[in-house]
């Protein structure tokens, strides 16, 4: 069963789907009705710990969404087990929101995607915005009444990009590098202050336009406005209907942020989100990188 | 070769936590995490004295002092929407604090893994814990040199 969605923002209706965001006053209002979970993903595994919104459970990226042996994520019976455990049904709205203006909540989202859940969004502004409203937090367990979720294979044909995939899109189709400045012109390979997570390589994938993930978001935490978002990847980057795009960062949560605006803020229809992102592609053997400000050229075929 | 030994308030954190049930260790590792100690008043409002450990993904800071005696003092600050980093900091904090330098340097570097978190906090998270307690270690042999 899902929950109606969110109209009443200004801001979400200029978007390709205003559906897949809802607002602060939307979500509290909106707590505890069947059919509706709330999600908390973040990059700090105990944050949901200290305080949470009533009722919400929480999805780990690390120890949860990822396999923990092969570099992929879960599969279709992991994806089962967990939502089961979490108390989310099949066709259950999902409202994720996490720390970071939702990165960890928008690589969720797109791993939820993966696997076809088909209602999940994402709350405008996150844990900080929720949390800077004055909204009510607790510490107090939520304990979700497990559900049969059904097994699901994983499709990572339309959403997904392997590094196969990007060198074959390669001079076909525009790629996003969503990193920092620094990552991208090759003078560190890891966020600035971030962990250095190894990869051999500095640089971008030749022909990757720079547009860092934080451009999409709003002073107050949220997404930018329609016409903000296309002055930037339509009017500046020259993104245009009916291209197929892939968006990268260092490990593929950065560019799930990206991912989901271009998908389902802006409605270009093939976004995917090449998840090895640059700790593959940095470390990889013999691939194409460029360095330098420029975007510079896709190899010759 | 000499087996390094644990120092006992490590081994007793470390017990602590391997007593627990894997899925009880996360609200440990909280509880330390509210237990930082303040960082003492002659060092607030003197971030270079402060050391970033880049391992951590969040904000985390340590200095240690080593006293004439040669006992190790460990200070550490990380903000509060940062409670695994927080918990790290709290134990390193609260384990080599009062040791003697020698013995701070004989902790084996791969103490963090031995506390049964890293299923539940994930190895990479771990890696910011072992390279806190590596920057506390070369601080303390800067700092007893000479």
């Amino acid at each position: 069963m899902t929950v109606e969605t969110d109209t009443s923002s200004e801001k979400f209706n200029g978007y390709s789907e205003p559906g897949r965001l809802v607002t602060g006053d939307w979500l509290q209002e909106h707590l505890g009705r069947p059919g509706l979970v709330v999600v908390e993903s973040d990059e700090d595994v105990l944050l949901y710990e200290t305080g949470h919104i009533p009722g919400a459970v929480k999805v780990d990226w690390h120890t949860e969404l990822n396999d923990p042996v092969v570099r992929d994520y879960v599969d279709g019976q992991g994806f089962a087990d967990l939502l089961g455990r979490k108390g989310i049904s099949r066709d259950d709205t999902v409202v994720i929101y996490g720390d970071k203006n939702n990165w960890w909540a928008a690589y969720a989202l797109w791993v939820f995607s993966l696997f076809g859940h088909e209602d999940v969004r994402l709350l405008d502004g996150g844990r900080d915005k929720w949390i800077a409203e004055g909204r009510p937090i607790t510490t107090d367990a939520s304990n979700p009444t497990p559900t049969d979720y059904p097994v699901v294979q994983r499709d990572d044909s339309a959403l997904r990009a392997y590094k196969d995939d990007v060198l074959a899109h390669l001079g076909e189709g525009p790629l996003i590098d969503v990193r920092s400045p620094e990552e991208y012109d090759g003078s560190r390979t890891s966020a600035p202050a971030y962990p250095e997570e190894g990869a051999l390589r500095g640089g971008h994938i030749p022909s990757a336009r720079s547009v860092p993930w934080a451009r999409a978001v709003a002073e107050d935490g949220g997404f930018r406005t329609r016409e903000e978002l296309d002055a930037i990847y339509r009017d500046e980057v020259g993104l245009a209907d009916g291209d197929a795009i892939v968006a990268y960062c260092r490990i593929g949560e950065r560019s799930s942020h990206t991912w989901f605006v271009l998908k389902h803020l802006l409605g270009f229809e093939d976004v995917r989100n090449y998840d090895g992102s640059w700790t593959e592609w940095g470390s990889a053997v013999r691939v194409p990188i460029a360095t330098g400000a420029d975007p510079g050229q896709a190899p010759a075929r | 070769m000499t087996e390094a030994v644990l120092p006992d308030r490590l081994a007793e954190i470390r017990d602590e936590f391997l007593e627990l049930p894997e899925a009880d260790r996360l609200q440990l590792l909280l509880e330390y995490s509210y237990e930082l100690p303040p960082i003492p008043d002659e060092l607030e409002g003197h971030p270079e004295l402060y050391e970033r450990v880049l391992e951590c993904q969040s904000p985390v800071f340590i200095v240690v002092e080593v006293d004439d005696a040669g006992t190790v003092a460990m200070h550490a600050t990380a903000p509060a929407e940062a409670p695994t980093t927080r918990g790290f900091a709290s134990i390193l904090a609260q384990g080599l604090t009062g040791l003697s330098a020698a013995d701070v340097l004989a902790v084996p570097g791969d103490f963090p893994q031995t506390l049964g978190l890293t299923r539940v906090v994930s190895p990479l998270r771990i890696s910011g814990m072992t390279g806190m307690l590596l920057r506390a270690q070369r601080q303390v042999r800067a700092k007893s040199a000479g």
